[in-house]
């Protein structure tokens, strides 16, 4: 049995098939889909404060499929889609967004988009200086500064 | 009982910060309460590879939404633009984007020039040198001479514009507008103990590096070596007064949720827009039934926010992405009144330099255009990296009805009752936003930007929390006198962005962090004679 902040093995299903509706997978990208393990993995040890809305989010789900959505054809299962997002208010957005979170963040995702797999700090970033002779007319223009008389 | 206190400051924030170092020199003895404690950067989001999803829990800029054990609830269910804020040592300093306008001369003359509102007691030139005192205290970093904004001269040289800034640049050159690199409280060398930015990217939710200026690195430190006295961890309940009308000292609840009393000569309230008139709100008697100096009944209203109007796209070029500052330019060519744009005053604009992936996936799938599917990796390729984004930051006008009340209901972990915000966006304030919008769009297909999308207003984009303790000389009109004494109570001082008459069209932390200091001045020149 679950305990209540866990999701059951029905919703761990439909997350895994809705998480990859949102991103497949892509030989041309070279990368995984979102229902990967590993980011499946990341996805439900990361959950956190948001269990509750992902929970309310794959109740809803359910209840548009009316059962298991892997189990649905192809059209129906875009259409399940489609209005679980029109319908699904903020639980339905917090989905996503763990989804995407956990997605964007992955060693593969990251390298196929050419990113560092790394945090911000402590390297940081080399940022040019840029043109800065762009701001020579704005240079030439006479002050002007409003005030009351 | 606690020793009594020459000066009791509450909130250890922007202002909190400036006037407790202003007024150390007096050798009185000072103490700082703040409800929130010391700040750990190896704890902030950019140390961890998870920076991103922080953002949406831990470290939102939301407290509702943050929920940290310092946070108290905001019930702010009726207004469209919701309060953000930070509640620590440093306060909203430790959670914003450094942007560093001033109010220009002519926003604290509003009534004179356009016959709204009502102009300030105080003039720009009268906070001229607490500005450069504040800019060389806080460290900022800009090009002096922009020919639109007020003059200053910034200790630092500005941030490279990168990417993102020559995009911009070349585009409001080919419709002749103004842009110029912003003052910023991003240091871009090593400035007064500070290590120089290294472009970490995520400046919003606290600087790892030390780089961005927040009190608890700038100020406090000197204020505590000069023998300010900072408690953190403790919540200031009430504001007690004695039989002649004074302040006595505040209730207060420390770290173990003990409830203390400080006994105090004079109270200086910092705890920003919302959290100042519901402190003073819940400090009722039988004297003060209406709540503490509010004899003219304006204490939590004239709330204004500053509606931000943001529209974005996406250009072919690389921009910076979240590898920058998020803001770097700014432009004043709208900020002052011309009536045949349809409305008074005006807006500042504050241009951004992109977003990080995960950022961007969200974003870009709430507003439809990174699809679900098969095609989602072309587009989201297509996206990430090439943002770039215009903010119109709208001069908001005080009205009466919008307000900060007490919750009948809601209360924070001490059980004291949480602030209820009853706000809307004005018929101009409207007209503004969509003048900005409709200038930024021109401003983003200029530089060749696409599938363009709006945030009108931001809704987590309650940053800026004004007006609601407002300076003035007539007691039934102002809640504050034209040095920050209360009318009605003559040992407490107020410091914060409460006491602004009208809003400008700019960031105000500046504005906010020099009329502390000039307050401060204010006190030490009448120590002799503060309370007559």
């Amino acid at each position: 049995m679950s305990a209540a902040n866990e999701l059951t093995a029905a919703q761990r299903d439909d997350l895994r098939t809705v998480a990859a509706m949102i991103i497949p997978a892509s030989d041309e990208y070279k990368v995984p889909g979102a229902d990967d393990p590993v980011i499946q993995a990341d996805m439900l040890a990361t959950l956190g404060r948001d269990t509750a809305q992902v929970m309310q989010a794959l109740d809803h789900l359910a209840c548009l499929a009316g059962k298991p959505v892997a189990e649905l054809d192809a059209a129906r299962r875009d259409e399940v889609a489609r209005e679980f997002r029109a319908t699904g208010g903020g639980p339905a957005a917090t989905l996503v967004r763990v989804v995407l979170q956990c997605y964007y963040r992955d060693d593969r995702v990251l390298r196929s988009l050419g990113l560092e797999l790394r945090a911000p700090f402590p390297k940081g970033h080399v940022l040019e200086e840029g043109d800065w002779s762009l701001l020579d007319p704005v240079k030439a223009r006479p002050a002007k500064l409003r005030r009351a008389p | 009982m606690n020793d009594p206190v020459d000066v009791l400051i509450i909130g250890a924030g922007a202002s909190g910060a400036a006037v407790a170092w202003s007024l150390a020199e007096t050798k009185m003895h000072i103490l700082c309460l703040d409800q929130g404690g010391w700040m750990k950067p190896s704890e902030y989001p950019s140390t961890g590879r998870d920076w991103e999803a922080k953002f949406y829990g831990d470290w939102s800029t939301s407290p509702n939404i943050r929920g940290r054990p310092e946070d108290y609830p905001i019930n702010d269910d009726n207004s469209p633009i919701k309060v953000v804020n930070f509640n620590g040592v440093g306060g909203s300093t430790v959670m914003y984007t450094a942007h560093w306008p001033r109010l220009h001369p002519s926003d604290f003359k509003v009534k004179t020039l356009d016959g709204v509102a009502d102009d300030w007691p105080i003039d720009y030139d009268t906070l001229v040198p607490f500005f450069e005192e504040n800019d060389r205290m806080m460290g900022v970093s800009g090009l002096s001479g922009d020919p639109l904004s007020p003059l200053t001269h910034p200790p630092m040289p500005p941030q490279p514009l990168g990417l993102s800034g020559p995009l911009i640049g070349k585009a409001m050159n080919k419709l002749g507008w103004h842009w110029w690199p912003s003052d910023t409280t991003v240091a871009t060398m090593d400035y007064e103990g500070r290590a120089r930015c290294i472009n970490l990217g995520h400046c919003t939710p606290a600087c790892a590096q030390g780089a961005k200026a927040s009190t608890d690195i700038t100020y406090w430190p000197q204020a505590i070596r000069a023998g300010v006295e900072l408690k953190t961890h403790c919540r200031v309940r009430e504001i007690l007064t004695n039989e002649h009308g004074m302040a006595s000292g505040v209730v207060y609840y420390d770290r173990d949720g003990v409830e203390q009393f400080q006994p105090v000569e004079v109270v200086i309230i910092a705890c920003n827009g919302v959290g100042t008139p519901r402190l003073l709100l819940n400090s009722v008697s039988g004297r003060f039934p209406n709540g503490l100096a509010n004899s003219s009944g304006l204490v939590g209203k004239n709330l204004m926010f500053h509606p931000y109007a943001q529209i974005y796209g996406f250009v072919k070029e690389p921009t910076d992405s979240n590898r920058a500052p998020p803001t770097c330019l700014w432009s004043k060519e709208f900020y002052d009144t011309d009536l045949s744009r349809g409305f008074v005053r005006g807006y500042g604009i504050q241009f951004g330099r992109g977003a990080g992936p995960v950022f961007e996936a969200v974003a870009s799938e709430q507003k439809g255009i990174l699809p679900w599917g098969a095609d989602h990796h072309r587009v989201f390729r297509k996206l990430n990296g090439h943002r770039l984004a215009v903010s119109a930051i709208c001069e908001d006008l005080p009205e009466e009805h919008n307000r900060v009340t007490l919750d009948p209901v809601l209360k924070d972990s001490h059980g004291i009752p949480a602030p209820k915000i009853d706000y809307t966006i004005s018929e101009n304030s409207r007209k503004v936003m969509e003048h900005g919008l409709a200038r930024g769009r021109e401003i983003l297909e200029t530089a060749g930007a696409t599938d363009i999308c709006i945030n009108n207003p931001i809704p987590w984009g309650g940053w800026h929390l004004l007006g609601t303790a407002r300076m003035g000389t007539d007691p039934a009109r102002s809640v504050v006198n034209e040095w920050g004494r209360s009318h009605d109570v003559k040992n407490l001082f107020i410091v914060d962005g409460s006491v602004f008459v009208t809003s400008g069209g700019v960031n105000p932390t500046s504005t906010i962090q020099a009329i502390a200091l000039y307050v401060a001045d204010q006190m030490k020149q009448r120590l002799a004679n503060l309370f007559d």
